[in-house]
């Protein structure tokens, strides 16, 4: 099939940035997304002209690096899938696609389709974590935790880290990344024990990185390659409430 | 030049625990002076890089994403091995051990291997302190699944994203140090070249992926986490950006590479589907737990596959290999689907593939415990080739997944090149001539937080910290080299662009040092190999410029690297006249078509040293002795 793209190009984070035109000529509709870029690519620097810039790495939607924004929809129209895993099947001949990088203020373009996510490292260094060093763990089945407790855990800790919920979200808020290591954590026995001082640091670095606020409108839990549920907002709120009290000494 | 392992004497179990008290120390005050670079952020460097951040060393990291927490580690999917025996099913450090050593087809170094099966505890241990979620059971212990190459259940695992819960943990380490100043992460930063003084590794030169800077790191030591070469053949399991640039930069200042030629095929992945395919994708070994491997027993069969009835069908590996069946190691599965390929008795469009059946399984244990146990798997499975795998059965073939060889070390996890540290799925210490399935997480995590916080200490306190600075004329000359090769790629503006010239090679070495591999096949690619790099450097198209963020760079630097250790493969491969674990050299098999080991003159580890390009490499060889363990002929039957 043919198709007609529009792709955000921008020089570097300086420029102005603008839409270009480019012919996406003979796709399979097996081929990925990416790969129909590669392919766009391949053309142009066999042209001597600069390929469009993305990220992508492990292309099988765990690793977070893609990062499209493919007609206004963050990751594309399929549901639970990142951009690196959709295939052109779900597009026809003759369509037109405009393809963007996440906006967000705390997001800053950096080339092309490519944008700074350093924020989201930033909050895990501020608390996403459980403060164990290396060496003197207990025995692994020392403490027995439910399986309801470990799947919840689970699901909650799947997050890829795109950052697509803060690129979906209009007030460009980073709340569903944010609860989802809250409360991966705070569900196991092992995270209990800082769970106050966790919540309130990631929560003072997320203000601080420029993420907006959550209005609840869950445009988040849709976008989500991994489908986290807004229910770990929710359970992060209470959690936060839970910590007023505590002041980081 | 004399290889030497330094693996301890004494009774193999005692090795490590004497080995380790034998070890010189840094004391807490003077570890603040020493400075270590960790290249890699995935599983091995990652945890190598906080476990010396908690000890008090201070650290540098680089990794080429732009976030640590993308490692390729991240993809890893279906578990990790530990001897916990929490199962009952008479499992144990031994057993994991002979295993491991088995699997590897008897190419393994023994000290090393059983290390990491007594180190494989401490692992799950320490995740499970972390937070890591693994599957638990109702009664709230932790669950266990099989894995090829073994009769006990000991892989432990996140649903169907085990290396990515425990990159998240090894991560989380990493961040903490970052907060308390303790480790400085440089992401999208590219190593290009080792710097080597007196013949110590002292720093490295790194290329800058955002604004194009080219800067040297100077350092008391420098551990390599740069994991492994799989995407030399293009088409691979591997993430897109994995490149054996690190390892062929140590390779080329002197480190020596160690069985560079064993490289494994995974059974279970998505068969090739068009031209364009820019990567293959795994479904994981544990996928074997319970789907079954068949072909049609007649050739160019057309009936879809639940028009084929029983008896018509061949379960290959069950009928084979009646005692392991599916669960055959990884090098004996993907030859036997080759084989049925070859035959003319491949499914599919392209008759390049084998059916992965969950029927009997999904009758068995109904569809919603098949979901519980692979539900993101059949996901992925179904988007990529919009077939759903719970009515009709998986089509597999091999790919590229693993690479045993790497850079070789020895018992401290330090090449021949003081200072200079490798680890994870970079060196080639652990796995032999094939690894068991879940066993490269444990060894990245072993390596890193295990074993190497305290052999560095032993070779840190036989040194002076901050001896050499980055104004040293090394430096300088390791600098003007990169700024030069990044030139000339940008300068040569020809005819075709990087990833053709990377498709081609990884075909070759698909075709020619592959699956199975023969010597004729081996000489025409190195006969290849150097007329594909002189028309690279003379007719390669890359764009753009130094000073800005160039896609088209840095894989041509990858590519220009490839160019140059395939090479080294196929001499390996050559000189290898046996056929053991994934080396598969036609000469040498069985009537039956089993591999053929030639213990008298092949048990040796190859450690090739670089001479000059377009000039053959240095052998050396390590003599493998098997204190332990009797080399016996592989059976899985
Ligand atoms: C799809 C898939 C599934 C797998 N499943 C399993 C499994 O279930 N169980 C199991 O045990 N193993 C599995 N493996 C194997 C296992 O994941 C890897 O062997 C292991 O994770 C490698 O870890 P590592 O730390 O050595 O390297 P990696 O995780 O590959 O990390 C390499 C690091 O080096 C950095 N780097 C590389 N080159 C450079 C450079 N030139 N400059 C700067 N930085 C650089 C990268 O940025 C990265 O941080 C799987 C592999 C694949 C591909
Ligand atoms: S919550 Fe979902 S959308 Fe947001 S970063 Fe995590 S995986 Fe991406
Ligand atoms: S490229 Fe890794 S998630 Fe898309």
């Amino acid at each position: 099939m043919n198709l007609t793209l529009y792709v955000w190009r921008q020089k570097d984070a300086k420029d102005k940035g603008y839409m270009e035109k480019f012919d996406a000529k003979d796709i399979s509709p097996d081929m990925s997304f990416l790969e129909m870029l590669d392919v766009v690519n391949e053309e142009l620097e066999s042209q001597g002209k600069d390929p469009i810039a993305f990220d992508s790495d492990c292309r099988e939607g765990i690793c977070g690096m893609c990062s499209l924004n493919i007609n206004g929809v963050a990751h594309g129209p399929e549901r639970a899938t990142a951009a690196c895993q959709l295939h052109m099947r779900h597009f026809k001949d003759g369509d037109t696609i405009y393809i963007e990088p996440w906006r967000a203020r705390a997001f800053p373009v950096v080339k092309d389709l490519i944008v700074d996510r350093s924020a989201f490292d930033r909050i895990i260094e501020a608390g996403g974590y459980i403060s164990v060093g290396t060496g003197g763990a207990p025995d692994a089945n020392a403490i027995p935790i439910s399986k309801d407790d470990a799947e919840t855990a689970f699901d909650a800790a799947a997050c890829i880290g795109c950052g697509a919920c803060v690129a979906a979200c209009k007030n460009a808020s980073a709340m569903l990344f944010v609860a989802a290591k809250v409360s991966h954590l705070v569900n196991l026995p092992q995270g209990k024990v800082e769970a106050k001082r966790r919540v309130v640091n990631m929560v003072a670095q997320m203000d601080k990185e420029g993420f907006g606020n959550c209005t609840n409108y869950y445009e988040c839990q849709a976008a989500c390659p991994k489908e986290i549920s807004v229910k770990f907002i929710a359970q992060m709120n209470r959690e936060y409430l839970r910590s007023l009290r505590y002041k980081d000494k | 030049m004399a290889l030497d392992s330094k693996v301890p004497s004494g009774p193999i179990s005692e090795k490590w625990d004497k080995y380790k008290f034998d070890l010189r120390v840094v004391s807490p005050a003077n570890k603040r002076k020493f400075h270590i670079i960790v290249v890699g952020t995935g599983l091995a460097g990652g945890s190598a890089a906080a476990s010396f951040a908690e000890l008090g060393y201070r650290v540098t990291a680089f990794c080429y994403q732009d976030s640590a927490r993308r490692a390729h580690s991240i993809g890893a999917q279906g578990g990790i091995n530990a001897s916990k025996n929490y199962q009952n099913d008479n499992d144990s450090v031994y057993r994991l051990f002979y295993d491991t050593i088995k699997g590897g087809d008897f190419r393994s170094r023994e000290a090393n291997t059983y290390r990491l099966a007594q180190l494989s505890e401490n692992i799950i241990d320490q995740c499970a302190a972390q937070g890591v979620p693994f599957a638990r059971e109702y009664g709230g212990k932790l669950a266990n699944r099989s894995f090829g190459g073994a009769l006990v259940s000991r892989t432990f695992y996140a649903r169907g994203a085990t290396g990515q819960q425990l990159l998240l943990g090894c991560y989380q380490a990493l961040s903490r140090q970052i907060a308390q100043g303790n480790v400085e992460l440089h992401v999208r930063t590219e190593m290009l070249e080792l710097v080597v003084v007196d013949g110590h590794a002292k720093g490295i030169v790194v290329r800058d992926m955002v604004t194009g800077e080219i800067r040297s790191y100077a350092a008391d030591a420098v551990v390599l986490a740069t994991g492994g070469y799989s995407n030399i053949f293009f088409l691979s399991t591997s993430a897109k950006g994995c490149n054996a640039t690190a390892m062929h930069r140590a390779y080329k200042k002197g480190a020596l590479l160690a069985n560079p030629c064993f490289t494994q095929i995974h059974p279970t992945c998505i068969p090739v589907h068009g031209d364009y395919q820019s990567k293959l994708t795994l479904m994981s070994e544990s996928l074997r737990n319970d789907g079954r491997i068949w072909v049609p027993k007649k050739k160019d069969e057309d009936r879809p596959p639940n028009e084929i009835p029983e008896d018509e069908r061949d379960y290959y590996l069950e009928r084979k290999y009646p005692s392991y069946g599916n669960l055959a190691p990884r090098d004996i599965s993907s030859r036997s689907a080759k084989e049925v390929c070859d035959e003319g008795r491949g499914v599919g469009e392209t008759g390049v593939g084998v059916y992965l059946d969950f029927s009997d399984a999904i009758e068995r244990l109904g569809e919603d415990t098949i979901r519980s146990r692979y539900g993101n798997l059949f996901q992925m499975y179904e988007k990529i080739t919009a077939e759903n795998p719970y009515e009709v059965p998986m089509r597999i073939y091999p790919a590229p997944h693993y690479t045993m060889g790497g850079l070789w070390v020895d018992y401290n996890l330090m090449s021949n090149l003081p200072g200079l540290f490798v680890i994870g799925e970079a060196n080639f210490s652990d796995h032999g001539a094939n690894r068991l399935g879940a066993s490269a997480l444990m060894q990245g995590l072993a390596d890193g937080y295990f074993v190497i916080p305290y052999t560095i200490g032993h070779y840190l306190a036989g040194t002076t910290p901050g001896k050499v600075r980055t104004d040293h004329e090394e430096f300088k000359k390791a600098e003007e080299d990169v700024k030069q090769r990044v030139h000339k790629l940008l300068s040569i503006d020809g005819n075709r662009t990087v990833d053709d010239f990377h498709r081609h090679l990884g075909r070759l070495m698909w075709e020619e040092c592959g699956m199975a591999r023969n010597e004729e096949g081996l000489k025409k690619a190195l006969e290849e190999i150097p007329k594909m790099r002189q028309e690279f450097w003379e007719n390669v198209k890359v764009v753009g410029e130094n000073e800005e963020l160039n896609q088209c760079l840095e894989r041509a630097g990858r590519v220009a690297d490839y160019l140059e250790f395939a090479e080294v493969m196929c001499i390996d491969a050559l000189d290898r006249d046996e056929s053991c674990g994934a080396h598969f050299r036609e000469e040498h098999q069985t009537e039956e078509g089993e591999a053929v080991r030639d213990d008298e003159n092949f048990a040796y580890v190859s450690a090739w040293e670089f001479t000059e390009i377009d000039k053959k490499p240095i052998l050396h060889k390590e003599p493998l002795e098997f204190e332990e363990v009797k080399p016996a002929t592989r059976s899985y039957k």
